[in-house]
Parts: structure tokens; C-alpha cells; sequence
């Protein structure tokens, strides 16, 4: 067991882990944020998606020793129910799902390419998105969604 | 929209132990009682289905549980048109065993025909009660009052509150379904596309499944599955995977395994070291693969059961005749999120938060299953990630509890890993349909024969007697679930959607229903209907293409009911079908056309694919659907689930099925089991027919099968080469193209 003092959504927050601990159980069960889902604990479906140091990290495969010291941002870190970001509110006005798992993932690599490429095409979403995997097939919507935050982000 | 939504889940659930269940009273006295709308039927009393809270709020109780489908907001958009409510005061309490209906499981796209219908008979009637003890209080004939938002005004001038009425209307009574429900046209919120309630918090970090349930004590499980379908544990080193760190408790009977641990990265380190440490005596008892499956499975023993044997008066003989064998491979629901329980044993009783489909089905066999009554459980859904059927949310809620059993009353989380639910979840059936059709000198069909052959559809808990839940029977006194019979029509399983619609002179539907499964199988999305309609629509179109006819006016000719005509025009005119188009050997467009287990939605699709010959890689670009669910409750609610399953559709009948060997499902991670991602998902557009004055027609699974076959249709109109065995692989299109069987 080791401490870490993480940086996540501008707060720290030291926990006592094995150096190997995924980020994925930290952020879960330590810190208590449900945005981060175990999906796959293989990095092969995106619902585990958080920002370090703005790109978008497979927090189940990665080990806490190596975002130790970065800026990790969760989905809870964009806002809240109140204060939405507009990637959250873009995603609401859509109805951008249906179970909503792998909505957290999807939310965030987005925010990863808005914030690098503010006026993407439908292409570069795809492109964007294409390592996510949605069950429910909310795909069309998600692209909507993820334009409708840029013209707002941009505006 | 959640402003008064206020609980948090934590709260709630702390909460719940406060919460009296309510008696909801059997169907008792002598004779039959009137029969009731919906679920009201089952589940008689008013006060079962909703409650009247002098804080302002209604609470509706629902059997039926949310599963991204949305149908906590379809059905508090029914109970506020019903009392004249506005939608915020509208708290959802879905399947509970302490606290809500029986409503069996929420399957077969027929929630807000049975718990919607429900609720709106029960709501209209306690607005007549309410509006009477209004009436005593105002001293007004209940015929002069109007309600708006709760408020009950007298033509007077006399007002008061269902809120301040909430104590004097006493809806602990039979219900009598006697209160007329509202017209269409006095409607405020059905036939609108109100925004889903669950979303938002799905947005923010909120808790929102059952993932996210945390109880203060709680320790965390996983459980170590045999390596095969056939397997047995011989040993396992439990002493050394209990000394690992953070290790609570590690449980071992007969070949179910499992482990405890304080935190979760430990739980997951334990259950590699026993699966290290495991010896297992395996059995080859998987069938083969390939085209050997479905020769495999026609050659098992089955009954052959005539399903329907129907011949118009007048039916000639026809002059031409085809047949042709279709086939699915074994599918898998695919859960993003891995499946998950909360258990928690406090003095011999249980409690689970689950995501199980039916929340009494799942208590009754977990009940079997651990020895204790049904009475000391309690089974409370939570949602988990997208199941379209049957997946492993009963079984992880028998291993959540075995394992609770064992930590000294700390609650337990369980969650299967990705090869859990790879190789554990049961599958959609593997099947054959062989059609066969003849046409006479006009080019009408005049003979039709459908035969097909399948394992079983239906395996929850409570669908027979015994167990049906995993673990169950790998315990060292082994508990084992009664061979399923098959769902029967007019629904159907393994038949189901195998009697076409159309007027075909004879028809013949025989089915061969292989109860004992070398694979756990179990519903996914249509049960038998993706296949069959499937095979159905794609053998018109080879009948069409034998009789030199355009397939909409092929289909149209053999299709008397209006509201099937009318989705298939839709559909047609929408995507600006032309009669007598030809394919270019690239691209190409399909029709198909089907009304979802003969009995709900019409849905009828356009797809456009091109087909890379070189590669063989088949693309949808784009897809028009034409739905008509009867009285729609959210438009948008209503197209989100068309064009999921269209695109899901899609992926399954271009990419999926399950792999093993004769021992071992070799499937175990997104790797093995290929799905559509965004540069492959077509452009979908959907047409709503909206009929009002229809009741509500189940819309969840109208869109699978057509889509299967229109895709089918599409390639065969672009290439020319019919392709019969799903999946549609690139090295299946190449070989198709190349001149081979397909």
C-alpha cells in the first residue's frame, strides 16, 4: 500500500492503494463517483472514460501510479444537475440514450475533441467516438448531441 | 423535471426499511370476478397502483421496471393526463416486491399496454373518488368541479387541493375500472415527447443503477465460473486466496466458486489467483460449428408440432415452386455494463438490489434456490446497463447472495467481469427456418410452408418449475430448472412471428422445439421473431424475384389489413421507392415488412446498403422505418426505440454470434464478439403512424427482424446473391459473390 494525493475535479484527495490499483476502483469506490462504469476492465468499450490532463484515459486499465500526478476530470467534474456543461445538456436535449451506460465514456472523449477541435464534422465525432461501444444504438443521437454542445460551445 | 424528485439513492434506500408493504389482494371469492384492463387484472386495488401525498405529490407503483426504455416517464405521462397532475409531481416506484404490483417480468414490449393500461384505469377512477370526497367537502355535485394541476375549483368559486383531499379519499378499495379514461383529445401529456426522467442523472454522475448502490459495511464479489459449459471442480486452494490481502470470505460449493474482499481491485486479484489454483474435469458438450451446427441441431430430437395448417377455399395449385434454409447462429445480449447485484443477509432475511427484469419471478426461484421463504426476501430493481432479454441479472443476484451469506451480515456487490457474461449469459437461440412456396401462372403466392427449428426462448426465473438461475446448478446439491416449454401463440416463441400476415392460399408453420440445450439460451430481443421474420420476408422477396414483381406491390397484393398497408406504403413513399429499380452490383435497396409477435407494432423498413465487393464488407447506409404503435405515449420515446433497434438489428445480422469449440465458448471479450461502431451505423429515419383512438401497441422489438430482412433484401437486389446464414461476414458476401452457397 502506498499514498497518492490525486487531483480530480480540482480537488485532492489522498487514498492508501496498491500502486497498480486501477483508477477506475479509486474513483469508485473511494471516491464514491458514479460518472466512470465498469464496462469491460479491458479497455476495449470506453464506459470507463475519464480526462487526465485533458485526454481521455481507459481508467480501468490504468494504473494510479501513473495519474498520480496529473489533472484527472470525471463527468462530475463538468457539472452538475444544476450547472450544466453543454456537452451534459446537449446530451439531455438530445434524449442521446437509452440505458445510458456508456454515456459517460461517450461524454467525455467528446469533451476531449471539442476542446482540440471546436467545429468537427460529423466524420471527426465518428471517428472521435468510434472506440465507444453503445449496445442500446444510440449512435445518431450521440452525434447530435456532441454537435449541438459545439454550437452551443461556440456561440 | 426532477426538482421534486429529491431522494438520492442512498436515501431512499435507507428509507426502505421504514416503508410498510401493503397487502395487494389475490384474486379471491367465489366465482371469477369481472376481468380488469391491463395488469389492473392481477393486481385489483387502487391503492397497489397509486398513491395521493399531502406534500403534493402522486406516487405510482409499477411491476415493470426502467431500462433505458423509458417507460417510468410513458407511464407518469398517462397517470398526469388521468388526475389532471402537472408531470413534476409524478414519483415512480418501479418493481419491489415490498412496495409494488406484481406485473411478472417487464418482456415482450408489453409494458405500457399491461401497467399503462393499468394505470390509467386506476388513476381515472381515483379522480372520481377524488373528485367526490371534493364534492362532500365544496357541498357541490361532483359534475360542477374541474381540476387543473390538483386543484379541484367549483363552479362556485369553492376550491381545494387533492393534497388537502389526500386523507379523505380512501383509494384502499377494489378497483372497478368504471371510470372512463380520457379521450385522446383531452390530453395534455400522452401523445407528447416528454423528456425521459432518468436521464439526467445518467448525465452528472447521479445514481443511477445498481452499480452505483453503496451500503455502509459493503464489501465486494466476484465469482470464478468454470472454464465450460460442462465443467466440474475437482479442487481449489481456498486457504491461500483467503491469506491474500483484503480477502472476507471465499465461497466454495460443489463447482460454484466465489470471493469477498474489501476492496474491489482485490476481489478481482483473488478471483484470478483461484481461478490459478482451480482444477477442473471438463466435458466436451458443446455442439459443432459452422454449417454443422444447424445440421446438429436439425438432427436432435424434437417433436414436430404443427403450429398453424390453413388453406384458403379456393387455393390453386401452384405452377412454380422454391424452398430455401435460413439460418442464426447462437447471439448475445452484449450488456455494456457487466451484470450486478447488491446482496444483504440481515437476521435470516435477504434484501438484493437488482436489475432483473421481474423482480417475483426472481424472488420465487432465489427462494428455491437458497431454502429460505419468499416472505424473508426482498428483491428491489435498480437499473444495470441495457439487457434486451434475458441476461445475467438473475443469476448475479443467487451469486450476490450466496456469497453475502458468508461475510457476517456486510453487504455484498457482486459484478460479473466481461468473460463472466461472455460465456455465462444465456444466448438467443440458435435456429433454422426452412420455407418453401409455390406461386401459380399469375405470380401470387398459393402455398407457403415454414418449418423451423430451435432451443428455448424463454429460461427466466418462474418461466417453469424449478431453478433458473445459474449457480444453482453448479451447488454440490445441485438445483436444476424443468425443461422449458416453449412460449406459446398467439405469441409465440420459437414460432413466434412464423405465421406470416399475408393471404397466401395454404399455409403451414411447423416447429421443432429442442427443449434440452447443449447451450444455456434464453430471451433476447423478438425471441424466435428476428429469425423468423427474418427468413419470412427475405423468402417473399426471393418468391417476388421468381415472379418477376417489385416486392412492395408483391407484399402489397398478398396484404389485406390496412394498418400493415398503410406502414408499408409509408415506409416506401418516404424513402422514394421506385418499382422496377435495378441494383448496381454494389448498391441496393431492400423492403420488409412485420407487426412484431402478430399482435403489436407494425413496422415496415426501406434499408439502402453498398456492398464492397472486394472486401465483402456490407454497409446500411441508411434506413426509413414506418411504425404504428396504435395511441403513441412519446412520439421521440417511440423512435429512439425504432432506431435502436434498427442499428442494433444491424449489427447482429452483419457481425454477431458466439464462438466455441466442443468444449469451451471461446467468446469472452469485445475482441471475440465484434459490434457495429459509429462508422458503420446507418442513417435511420422513422415515419410515426399515430392512431389515437388505438390502444397502445408494444414498440420495443418491432424494428429487429424487419431490419435483418430488409438488409438481406438489399444485398440481394444489389449483387444479385441471396444470402441465407446470418451473419452477414465479409467472407460469407465474398463467397456469396464468388458464386458459393451462402
Amino acid at each position: 500500500m502506498a499514498n497518492f494525493t490525486l487531483r480530480v475535479n480540482g480537488e485532492g484527495r489522498t487514498v492508501a492503494v496498491e500502486p497498480d490499483t486501477p483508477l477506475l476502483y479509486i474513483l469508485r469506490n473511494d471516491l464514491e463517483l458514479n460518472g466512470p462504469k465498469f464496462g469491460c476492465g479491458l479497455a476495449q468499450c470506453g464506459a470507463c472514460t475519464v480526462l487526465v490532463d485533458g485526454k481521455p484515459v481507459r481508467s480501468c486499465v490504468a494504473p494510479v501510479s501513473s495519474v498520480a500526478k496529473g489533472h484527472i476530470t470525471t463527468i462530475e467534474g463538468l457539472g452538475t444537475v444544476e450547472t450544466l456543461h453543454p456537452l451534459q445538456r446537449a446530451f439531455i436535449e438530445e434524449q442521446a440514450c437509452q440505458c445510458g451506460y456508456c454515456g459517460n465514456g461517450m461524454v467525455m472523449s467528446a469533451k476531449a475533441l471539442l476542446d482540440r477541435n471546436p467545429r468537427p464534422s460529423d466524420g471527426d465525432i465518428k471517428a472521435a467516438l468510434n472506440g465507444h461501444l453503445c449496445r442500446c444504438a444510440s449512435h445518431n443521437r450521440i452525434v447530435r448531441a456532441v454537435q449541438r454542445a459545439a454550437r452551443e460551445m461556440r456561440s | 423535471m426532477s426538482g421534486r424528485r429529491g431522494l438520492s439513492r442512498r436515501a431512499f434506500i435507507g428509507a426502505g426499511a421504514l416503508i410498510v408493504g401493503f397487502a395487494l389482494a389475490p384474486r379471491v371469492g367465489l366465482g371469477q370476478p369481472a376481468r380488469l384492463p391491463g395488469s389492473l387484472d392481477g393486481n385489483r386495488r387502487l391503492d397497489a397502483w397509486l398513491r395521493i401525498d399531502p406534500n403534493g405529490t402522486v406516487t405510482i407503483f409499477t411491476g415493470k421496471i426502467e431500462l433505458g426504455q423509458g417507460i417510468g416517464t410513458a407511464l407518469s405521462q398517462i397517470a398526469a393526463d388521468e388526475l389532471d397532475v402537472d408531470l413534476a409531481r409524478i414519483e415512480v416506484v418501479y418493481g419491489d416486491t415490498a412496495r409494488t404490483p406484481n406485473e411478472g417480468q417487464t418482456a415482450g414490449s408489453l409494458s405500457v399496454e399491461q401497467s399503462g393500461t393499468a394505470l390509467r384505469f386506476a388513476c381515472a377512477e381515483a379522480r372520481e373518488i377524488l373528485l367526490s370526497a371534493a364534492a362532500a367537502k365544496l357541498g357541490v355535485p361532483a359534475a360542477d368541479l374541474s381540476v387543473s394541476d390538483g386543484t379541484v375549483a367549483a363552479a362556485g368559486g369553492g376550491r381545494i387541493t387533492y393534497w388537502d383531499l389526500a386523507g379523505d379519499a380512501d383509494l384502499g378499495r377494489a378497483a372497478t375500472a368504471t371510470a372512463k379514461p380520457k379521450p385522446p383529445s383531452a390530453h395534455r401529456w400522452v401523445g407528447t415527447s416528454v423528456r425521459r426522467r432518468d436521464i439526467p442523472k445518467k448525465f452528472t454522475g447521479g445514481a443511477a443503477y445498481v452499480q452505483d448502490v453503496r451500503l455502509p459495511g459493503m464489501v465486494f464479489g466476484r465469482v470464478v465460473r468454470p472454464p465450460s459449459p460442462g465443467a466440474e471442480l475437482l479442487s481449489v486452494d481456498e486457504a491461500r486466496v483467503r491469506s491474500l490481502p483484503g480477502v472476507v470470505a471465499v465461497v466454495r460449493d460443489g463447482s460454484f466458486l466465489a470471493v469477498a474482499a474489501a476492496r474491489e481491485e482485490q476481489a478481482i486479484r483473488a478471483r484470478e489467483a483461484l481461478k490459478q489454483s482451480a482444477k477442473w474435469k471438463e466435458t466436451a458438450s458443446l455442439p459443432p460449428s459452422g454449417d454443422a451446427l444447424y445440421r446438429d441441431l436439425m438432427a436432435r430430437s424434437a417433436p414436430a408440432e404443427t403450429v398453424t395448417d390453413k388453406a384458403a377455399p379456393a387455393a390453386a395449385a401452384p405452377v412454380k415452386t422454391l424452398e430455401a434454409r435460413y439460418t442464426r447462429p447462437y447471439q448475445c445480449h452484449g450488456s455494456i455494463g457487466p451484470s450486478c447485484a447488491v446482496a444483504h443477509w440481515q437476521d435470516g432475511r435477504l434484501t438484493v438490489w437488482t436489475h432483473s427484469q421481474g423482480v417475483f419471478p426472481l424472488r420465487a426461484d432465489l427462494a428455491k434456490a437458497l431454502g429460505v421463504a419468499t416472505g424473508d426476501i426482498r428483491c428491489i430493481h435498480a437499473e444495470g446497463a441495457g439487457c434486451y432479454g434475458h441476461n445475467g441479472a438473475d443469476d448475479v443476484a443467487l451469486d450476490a447472495a450466496l456469497l453475502a451469506r458468508a461475510t457476517g451480515g456486510r453487504p455484498v456487490k457482486l459484478q460479473w467481469m466481461r468473460d463472466d457474461e461472455f460465456m455465462w449469459e444465456p444466448y438467443g437461440s440458435a435456429m433454422v427456418m426452412k420455407l418453401a412456396g409455390g406461386l401459380d401462372a399469375q405470380g401470387n403466392v398459393v402455398a407457403w410452408s415454414h418449418e423451423v427449428w430451435s432451443y428455448p426462448h424463454s429460461t427466466r426465473p418462474g418461466s417453469s418449475a424449478g431453478v433458473n438461475l445459474l449457480a444453482a446448478r453448479h451447488l454440490a446439491t445441485p438445483l436444476a430448472p424443468v425443461l422449458p416449454a416453449d412460449v406459446p401463440q398467439p405469441a409465440g416463441g420459437s414460432d413466434r412471428n412464423a405465421i406470416p400476415l399475408y393471404d397466401f392460399g395454404r399455409v403451414k408453420v411447423v416447429k421443432h422445439y429442442v427443449a434440452q440445450a447443449p447451450l444455456r439460451t434464453s430471451a433476447l430481443r423478438t425471441l424466435g421473431g428476428y429469425a423468423n421474420v427474418f427468413a419470412l420476408e427475405s423468402f417473399l422477396d426471393e418468391l417476388a424475384a421468381a415472379a418477376g414483381a417489385d416486392p412492395v406491390e408483391f407484399r402489397l397484393r398478398h396484404l389485406s389489413d390496412p394498418r400493415a398497408r398503410a406502414v408499408l406504403e409509408a415506409a416506401a413513399q418516404r424513402a422514394g421507392w421506385q418499382s422496377g429499380a435495378k441494383g448496381d452490383g454494389a448498391r441496393g435497396r431492400g423492403v420488409a415488412f412485420a407487426r412484431y409477435k402478430n399482435l403489436a407494432c407494425y413496422c415496415a423498413l426501406v434499408a439502402d446498403v453498398a456492398v464492397d465487393r472486394g472486401s465483402g464488407r456490407v454497409r446500411v447506409a441508411r434506413v426509413v422505418a414506418a411504425v404504428d404503435a396504435g395511441q403513441i405515449v412519446n412520439p421521440d420515446g417511440v423512435v429512439n426505440q425504432i432506431e435502436g433497434g434498427i442499428i442494433q438489428s444491424t449489427s447482429w445480422t452483419l457481425k454477431e454470434s458466439v464462438r466455441f469449440d466442443r468444449t469451451r465458448v471461446t467468446t469472452r471479450s469485445w475482441a471475440d464478439y465484434p459490434i457495429v461502431r459509429f462508422d458503420e451505423v446507418p442513417e435511420v429515419d422513422v415515419v410515426l403512424l399515430d392512431r389515437p383512438s388505438e390502444r397502445f401497441l408494444g414498440v420495443g422489438e418491432g424494428a429487429q427482424g424487419p431490419a435483418a430482412a430488409a438488409i438481406a433484401n438489399a444485398i440481394a437486389h444489389a449483387t444479385g446473391r441471396r444470402l441465407r446464414a446470418l451473419p452477414f461476414t465479409p467472407e460469407r458476401v465474398k463467397q456469396a459473390l464468388a458464386g458459393g452457397s451462402a
